[in-house]
């Protein structure tokens, strides 16, 4: 498979000695800020995991080391809960990492159609990321944006009603280092901020995007163009309910 | 039978999901009016009103709330509300567009249900993979706390609560409650042995309820407008109002909210109808883990009587929806991955039974099948259903019986035809697209 692209120098070095590691004193202290929240401390542990994340990029065995050793818990212990879930990744993945939804009513509705051409398109397969280090692709499971399908997500923001065409304009967009948008939701940040904010250390990017995208809202449209409403607090409804009862 | 927009009724305003945007359609009213009533009132009230639980098990929310024992206040286990918020059953998308039109509807929710059942902390436990509904969730609280309907002595009542956002980090087992329970303490999240039920031991072997993101937005608005009229919409058992999500091939795909016992016959209607051309072939009513139906089914009501009386689950209102171009080997195929997938391997039918379903699927879909494969498919459904910890195991073989139950002859034209007889392409969103642009 593809890795992100690093000289052979650089790969030298870092085989010939200790793994370089971006967690230090800061990363620390915010893992005691997380322990905080909480009434008891391993259950900080899954957003540390986010924490180490959004410095290593992945998780490296200097994060679970550090994850152990506030919790005060085993290497073995951390390892097992990081290898249980999807989100936490073993070696990097891209600036951007893509998930392309093929579970059944996605795959069906064209993601599986998706899923092929991005994956020629960009010469990599599930799990993989681009030479250049830019995108990663994953084939992930519902990512309950049904009615919005097919269904692609960037770095955890959605992607609505892709196609082919769109999802590579997408990628190749992304990969020139242009501003894209989540459909709904805000300007696409990169991996490692987005773990920072699934640890609990917040953006201003909150305001940014619809509040509600168009498929959202067929109901709620309908509903006001027919003039319908709930009923009333404290009456009875009005229509229909009678004969079920 | 109308739509009736209850929860979905502010997400038409741009600024939705802020505070000033909820209280202006009357958001925080309701919590005003609960913290004048003794806790005890309100959980009767959430009794009285019959509501049951959105996240698909359809459990009477107001007895749920009552199992919490009182304790003795001199040795008393602080009692915590642990908002599911992990929705990932497939097909399943109404509480992520929720949280993300209006988080302070759920908050809200959250505040009434504490103070009803004595909880001084709560967590939203929302999945990993929706970082924009994160956000929302974070900076509702955040003005929350500042409004002082958070925190401590809130609005003056003398009740204290602190809400806690946490992120999953991708596993479908988590939405079952008591994997969640490990998962938020930190652990693997695999479901653990019922009883003890979580209302005795649950988040950190505490008192512990946990309910569906629209269950507790549905509590502002009973505190707000009575028992009654939330019994005047829905059916006697299932009574109130639900969102019901389309998706698949049908014009306009989307979240529609209506009384409970509403038919798929009357949504399809309001949605457009299939897509030009093509007729419904099969649909999931709550999401994959709910057997599935077909045309046969579309006048029996929506609501937890009418489901079960067709062998399926209402689930949770995701309403899959399939046209005549689509395989539904294929489709169940996909299903079994993802079940193979999600297994949380501490049981093993579960774990070994989807693992050698996924190798028949291949066979089956490549032509290379034979009817005892369809035989040994359901003799193994039998072995996994009911066999395991928790409901994945059962909403796994879901599909996989209900599909041969249905479409027998379309597995067999697979073996006979040395290969699935459908074009993929056909099924696409991009085909119809393209016949569209013909026209």
């Amino acid at each position: 498979m593809s890795v992100q692209g690093r000289d052979d120098e650089e790969t030298n070095e870092r085989m010939s000695s200790e793994p370089v590691t971006q967690l230090g004193e800061q990363a620390r202290a915010e893992m005691l800020e997380i322990v905080a929240r909480y009434p008891e401390a391993q259950s900080a542990l899954l957003p540390m995991l986010h924490l180490v994340q959004a410095y290593e990029g992945y998780v490296t065995p200097a994060g679970i080391e550090m994850c152990a050793e506030v919790l005060g818990i085993t290497e073995a212990e951390v390892a097992a809960v990081a290898t249980f879930y999807t989100m936490y990744k073993r070696r990097p993945v891209g600036e951007y990492h893509v998930g392309v939804c093929t579970n059944t009513l996605c795959a069906i509705m064209g993601g599986d159609r998706i899923w092929e051409d991005l994956s020629g398109h960009l010469g990599i397969g599930h799990d993989e990321t681009t030479e250049d280090g830019k995108i990663s692709l994953e084939r992930v499971e519902c990512n309950a944006a049904c009615d919005f399908a097919p269904v692609m997500v960037v770095n955890w923001e959605f992607a609505d009603n892709q196609t082919p065409e769109s999802a590579r304009e997408l990628v190749d967009r992304l990969r020139g280092g242009e501003q894209v948008s989540s459909t709904r939701g805000p300007r696409v940040c990169s991996w490692k901020q987005a773990e920072r904010i699934l640890a609990g250390f917040g953006d201003d990017a909150a305001d940014e995007g619809v509040q509600a995208g168009p498929a959202s809202l067929v109901g709620r449209e309908l509903a006001d163009e027919r003039g319908w409403t709930a009923p009333q607090g404290g009456q009875q409804a009005i229509e229909g309910r009678g004969e079920k009862k | 039978m109308t739509l009736t927009p209850v929860l979905t009724e502010r997400w038409n305003q741009p600024d939705s999901y802020t505070r000033r945007g909820y209280e202006r359609g009357g958001g925080y009213k309701a919590l005003r009016k609960a913290l004048q009533r003794a806790p005890g009132d309100l959980v009767e009230a959430v009794k009285d009103s019959g509501l049951r639980g959105r996240g698909g098990a359809g459990f009477p929310t107001g007895m749920k709330w009552g199992f919490i024992p009182s304790q003795d206040p001199a040795s008393a286990k602080p009692v915590y509300l642990v908002v599911n918020a992990d929705e990932s059953e497939p097909g399943t998308c109404k509480d992520i567009p929720l949280m993300m039109a209006d988080p302070h509807l759920l908050l809200e929710g959250v505040i009434i249900s504490s103070y009803a059942i004595g909880a001084h902390k709560a967590f939203i436990y929302v999945r990993g993979e929706v970082l924009h509904v994160y956000r929302r969730l974070m900076k509702a609280v955040e003005e929350a706390y500042e409004a002082g309907y958070l925190g401590s002595d809130i609005l003056g009542s003398g009740f204290d609560l602190d809400v806690v956002v946490h992120a999953g980090a991708g596993a479908y087992i988590c939405g079952e409650e008591t994997a969640l329970l490990d998962s938020l303490e930190g652990r693997r999240g695999q479901p653990r042995l019922k009883p003890p039920f979580p209302a005795v031991a649950g988040l950190y072997a505490s008192p512990t309820v946990i309910n569906n993101v629209e269950t507790i937005a549905s509590v502002p608005a009973i505190v707000d407008n009575g028992v009654d009229w939330f019994r005047s919409m829905g059916t006697e058992k299932s009574p109130g109002f639900g969102i019901f999500s389309l998706s698949g091939h049908v014009a306009n795909p989307g979240q529609y909210e209506a009384p409970l016992g509403i038919t798929l016959r009357e949504l399809l209607e309001l949605a457009g109808g299939m897509r030009p051309g093509r007729e419904l072939k099969f649909w999931t009513p709550g999401g994959s883990s709910t057997p599935m139906l077909t045309a046969d089914h579309l006048d029996v009501p929506l609501d937890f009587e009418g489901m079960a009386g067709v062998g399926t689950m209402l689930g949770t209102r995701a309403l899959q929806i399939f046209d005549d171009s689509t395989c539904v080997v294929r489709a169940t195929s996909r299903w079994v991955d993802f079940y193979k997938h999600e297994s949380c391997g501490k049981c093993t039918p579960c774990r070994e039974g989807f693992w050698w379903m996924v190798q028949i699927f291949e066979r089956l879909e490549k032509g290379e099948g034979t009817e005892a494969d369809l035989d040994k498919l359901l003799d193994m459904s039998d072995n996994i259903a009911g066999r395991s910890f928790c409901a994945l195991a059962d909403g796994g073989v879901a599909p996989v019986t209900s599909s041969i139950t249905y479409f027998r002859d379309e597995y067999i034209a697979h073996f006979e035809n040395g290969g699935c007889p459908f074009d993929p392409e056909a099924s696409t969103l991009f085909a119809s697209e393209k016949v569209s642009a013909t026209r």
